[in-house]
């Protein structure tokens, strides 16, 4: 008995994971449906649908930046206080100060470029290759509404660091708000909580940026993901595109 | 053997299973409702700890004809002309930067995207969408003149001294 076996023998583990090894097509389903965060992947896909070529795997990019940007976040979190001018110096002290966080800053910041531009594009190849057709057009509501939370998470996070050019970014920002026909006035003033960009509005978007925005757009990539599964796997470019052109 | 749904039944057509499943159902609804209205009413600030919009500018003897002084912390222009005083917001009305008065050319000019205004805040040169709003100008029980940058007055209205 090898080690690995006598570790899947053991009440232990049986008692996590009921399912033997991926040696037969059965155990490699049970592997994806018995697990919580595989089993909205498809238990079987074709393997064309792999190829870096047939998605750019764009979808697949911007989730890990999102990865790497909940990850950084929390980190970050630990050394910032969303007041003034507290988070200034939170935001220098984690630059010239704490071990490694400049590179965790950077990290999140890269990241935060990252995801937007890989969504953007993850769009056109969607829409380039008519994945946002029937039965998929659900698929591309949803991924609507990510791109707008996505925009959302990094506009929130513009504030943060309380500095020129974060003070200004919010005030043009919530000054486009304000255009809103009827409601802008009020939308600008729940935003900021008050009338003026101040501490109010940091710690707005700050609880907006570091537990709302990102609930929602978790629950939402779960629907997303799940839904490529429930309408039939990733739509690559179409067999007749190569013959026709 | 008896019909359950004529038991049930009354008069109206609606049984009392779903007379209660209704009022339960409409209960929750009302509930939602009112929570999520409590919910706004809470997200909105009831007290500000913003600064007071309104400053003390000087008095009438200081404003005579063609005086501007700016206001760098409440942003905002005061303008003395032969028949009073006026107050114009120096945020442009485009996006919100601090506009600048240029003496030598007597036109406030906002410095992040060239919009142009002349001396009572009209737009000679966009993108400002709008003119510069005129700002309250009253005069306080010691004589200074107060201006409210939280009180537009309609364009044109001069405080006479």
């Amino acid at each position: 008995m090898t080690a690995s076996e006598w570790v899947r023998s053991t009440s232990l583990y049986r008692s996590v994971i009921r399912h033997g090894v991926g040696e037969t097509n059965r155990n490699r389903s049970l592997i994806i449906f018995e697990n919580l965060f595989l089993h909205v992947h498809p238990v079987k896909v074709r393997e064309k649908t792999l190829r870096f070529t047939h998605t750019f795997w764009l979808g697949g990019i911007t989730m890990a930046s999102m990865i790497v940007l909940i990850a950084t976040g929390i980190l970050l979190m630990f050394y910032y206080h969303p007041s003034v001018p507290q988070a200034y110096r939170d935001m220098k002290e984690l630059q010239y100060v704490v071990d490694n966080g400049i590179f965790l800053r950077n990290l999140h910041r890269w990241a935060a470029h990252l995801m937007v531009i890989s969504a953007g594009l993850h769009m056109l190849r969607v829409f380039y290759h008519r994945a946002y057709r029937p039965p998929r057009q659900f698929n591309w509501v949803i991924g609507v509404l990510l791109l707008i939370f996505t925009l959302l998470l990094s506009y929130t996070g513009y504030l943060l660091p309380w500095d020129q050019l974060a003070f200004w970014g919010v005030s043009v920002g919530t000054n486009m708000a304000r255009q809103a026909p009827l409601v802008g006035d009020t939308i600008r003033f729940f935003l900021l909580g008050g009338n003026i960009v101040s501490e109010n509005a940091l710690l707005r978007f700050y609880v907006l940026h570091c537990v709302m925005l990102p609930v929602v757009l978790i629950l939402l990539v779960s629907v997303h993901i799940w839904r490529v599964r429930k309408d039939g796997g990733v739509q690559g470019p179409l067999e007749s595109d190569g013959a026709s052109s | 053997m008896p019909d359950h749904e004529d038991v049930l039944e009354t008069d109206e057509g609606v049984s009392r299973r779903d007379f209660f499943t209704q009022a339960g159902v409409g209960a929750c609804a009302i509930a939602a409702a009112g929570s999520a209205l409590v919910t706004l009413d809470f997200l909105k600030p009831k007290v500000l700890f913003e600064p007071p919009t309104s400053f003390i500018a000087g008095t009438p003897l200081d404003f005579a004809d063609g005086v501007v002084r700016f206001n760098k912390e409440k942003k905002a222009y005061v303008i003395g002309t032969s028949n009073g005083v006026y107050a114009l917001s120096a945020v442009c009305t485009h996006l919100g930067c601090i506009a600048r008065y240029k003496s030598d050319e007597r036109l406030i000019a906002c410095p992040c995207h060239g919009s142009r205004f002349d001396l009572e805040g009209n737009v000679t040169h966009g993108p400002a969408p709008r003119p510069l709003p005129w700002l309250d100008v009253t005069e306080d029980a010691t004589g200074n003149l107060v201006v409210d940058t939280g009180i537009v007055i309609p364009r044109g209205k001069v405080f006479k001294v």
